[in-house]
């Protein structure tokens, strides 16, 4: 029993009630999300720490033991994701409130949804039960159908209704795939699901239930099946995007992970032939979209999709170093997406347009927006010692061991894409002779950039201190391979 | 659209008073037999919708002063912090726990903590399903 593993999901999930109370006082709202978030993130580390020294942790809520009860799990991936979350989570909220004050005045749920989606996005990566799954990942979507309408804009809305749509959808797949395993397996608690799925083989009626979870996860994660997700993630304000880049595709990715290296590893025609065929045209359509739009924030939302397609090379390759190098990307991924979207918004909200073309020499009035969008390019290329390096070196020398040379091929040719589709950002917008004079130009306030600052500090953290981070992701990825290593500690301790 | 109603708010005014009471009975029930916190909510917002219907929400609005959105939040933060309460005693979050108490009259009665908790499902239920009537038919 550890009652330590449920905070990370019920501390915002309690704040964010907490607040409802306190709706009309904007700075206690924002003041308290902000050190529940911090605590939050200070809790997942030592949970982290924890990990290390008793290995897998679980807790039964209600002291119902499993399988017949719902429950926690925490093992160093899920962990390291929760970490990651809540600390990008926490940046993007003081942007949001510094914002607040020119884009979107501060609607009055805002801090509580934003505590709401943190809440499903923490416990989607700790549960360990696939109906609580089903659950977290409906307390996140349902949060973000309201945050991305907030506002009320007519762009928004027509977004919404495509994004709501086709989420709904997904969700219902969901739920029938669950009833599906259900059926067929008799018990919904991970574990037992993983051991019951080894003792039956790849039958084709299980066979038939992977593919549908392999289509349900790749709607919420963008793999392949991406199509609503540029325009969705290009319409809402700029923190709600910067959330929604940064962590939504990133609980879809984890799903995928936890459900194909537990539970649907037997049958590699789904988990590596289809899976691999899957993040190979995510690469590509991802690049084709990157490099074909002049609106920055359509080329920020399909850097999301090739930065998908990536990690899931390294599931469908499957061999430690791989897998290892998609959790570091993840974790890079997270931080960099949040910073990329958050300066895309930042130089959309100065100039007052997305068109690349209609600015030009930003760097003269904002050269810290300008450094700092170029070092986000570096990283997402992968330049060391930025923390993009580290995964993607990783998962090359995994695809070599596994002598998959085409998705190699195809996993660094996106790089190039990524670099270009950036740098045509970088040039038009920051090169050049700019358009505004002298003391003309909208001033650019502290708390927008402070968080893109520490943000891409970060990365350089990561980058720099990717040894210290090394023997968890190392232990992360030796569960994810092992499904053993995570039964055990829950069916029979 | 007035002229008819005067049967509807009769019948109301007796069946409101049927279906709360019915709604507290399945409250209670909800701890051995059917019923429980989600449902006596439903019922419990039910009333509040028919006599919406029958009279007017300035009607409901005055009857029961106050924001159903904090009821729907108080709701959750008593079932949230029940939950919690357990993390006290070192058990495990969401553990409920009991005592049997013997009253005159009534006898013996079980006394849970569960019952804290499905009052907070029944007033979120309570909460949202009012607020979502109500601006519905206010029609912003």
């Amino acid at each position: 029993m550890n009652n330590i593993i449920v905070l990370p999901m019920v501390i915002p999930l309690f704040t964010a009630i907490i607040l409802i109370f306190f709706l009309s006082y904007v700075r206690v709202q924002y003041w308290l999300s902000l050190v529940a978030l911090v605590i939050t993130a200070a809790l997942s580390g030592y949970i982290l720490e924890l990990i290390q020294r008793e290995g897998i942790l679980r807790l039964d809520f209600g002291q119902w033991p499993p399988p017949f009860g719902i429950l926690f799990v925490a093992d160093s991936f899920a962990t390291i994701l929760v970490l990651t979350a809540s600390i990008v989570s926490a940046l993007i909220l003081i942007y949001a409130y510094y914002a607040g004050q020119s884009e979107h005045d501060h609607p009055r749920f805002f801090y509580s949804l934003i505590l709401f989606l943190v809440a499903g996005v923490n416990g989607s990566f700790l549960t360990g039960d696939i109906f609580n799954l089903f659950v977290c990942f409906e307390v996140m979507l349902l949060a973000s159908y309201v945050l991305i309408t907030l506002g009320g804009r007519k762009r928004q809305l027509r977004e919404s209704v495509k994004y709501i749509g086709i989420n709904v959808l997904s969700s219902w797949l969901f739920l029938v795939a669950i009833a599906y395993l259900y059926g067929t397996a008799g018990t919904l608690n991970m574990a037992h699901l993983a051991e019951r799925m080894a003792e039956a083989g790849p039958t084709p009626l299980i066979t038939v239930i992977s593919i549908l979870f392999l289509i349900v996860f790749s709607l919420k994660a963008g793999l392949l099946l991406y199509f609503w997700l540029p325009g969705a993630y290009s319409a809402p304000p700029t923190a709600v995007a910067a959330l929604f880049g940064a962590l939504l595709t990133k609980v879809g990715i984890y799903a995928l992970f936890r459900i194909f290296s537990l539970l649907f590893y037997h049958d590699p025609f789904v988990s590596e032939t289809l899976l691999g065929i899957m993040a190979a045209l995510t690469l590509i359509g991802g690049s084709i979209g990157a490099v074909a739009y002049n609106d920055i924030r359509h080329i920020v939302a399909y850097n999301v999709v090739i930065a998908v397609g990536f990690i899931l090379v390294g599931l469908a390759i499957a061999t430690p170093a791989a897998i290892e190098g998609s959790i570091y990307y993840l974790i890079h991924d997270m931080i960099a997406k949040g910073l990329l979207f958050l300066l895309a918004g930042t130089i959309v909200t100065l100039t007052g347009t997305g068109k690349i073309e209609e600015m030009s020499g930003l760097i003269r009035h904002y050269p810290l927006l300008g450094w700092l969008f170029f070092i986000v390019i570096l990283s997402l290329v992968g330049i060391p010692p930025l923390s993009g390096f580290i995964g993607k070196v990783l998962l090359g020398q995994g695809a070599v061991q596994a002598e998959a040379y085409l998705l190699l091929g195809l996993a660094f040719l996106s790089s190039l894409f990524v670099l270009y589709s950036l740098l045509r950002i970088f040039l038009n917008c920051f090169w050049g002779e700019t358009t505004i004079s002298e003391g003309e130009e909208t001033p650019l306030r502290k708390g927008l950039i402070i968080p893109s600052f520490i943000l891409a500090m970060l990365m350089f953290g990561l980058g720099l201190g990717a040894e210290l981070l090394a023997p968890y992701v190392k232990e992360a990825a030796e569960t994810l391979l092992n499904p053993n290593l995570y039964i055990e500690p829950i069916l029979y301790q | 659209m007035k002229i008819n109603d005067v049967i509807l708010q009769t019948v109301t005014k007796i069946a409101v008073f049927i279906i709360l009471t019915f709604a507290v009975d399945l409250f209670f029930a909800g701890h051995h037999h059917p019923g429980g916190g989600f449902v006596a909510g439903l019922v419990f917002a039910s009333a509040f919708v028919l006599l919406g219907l029958a009279f007017d929400l300035e009607t409901v609005r005055k009857g029961a002063p106050f924001d159903f959105k904090k009821l729907g939040a108080l709701g959750g933060f008593l079932a949230v912090g029940t939950g919690l309460l357990a993390l006290i005693w070192d058990a495990s979050f969401l553990t409920q726990t009991f005592i049997t108490v013997s009253l005159p009259i009534i006898g013996e009665l079980d006394v849970a903590t569960v019952t804290l908790f499905e009052a907070g499902v029944a007033f979120t239920v309570i909460g949202v399903v009012v607020t979502v009537i109500m601006g519905i038919s206010e029609g912003r």
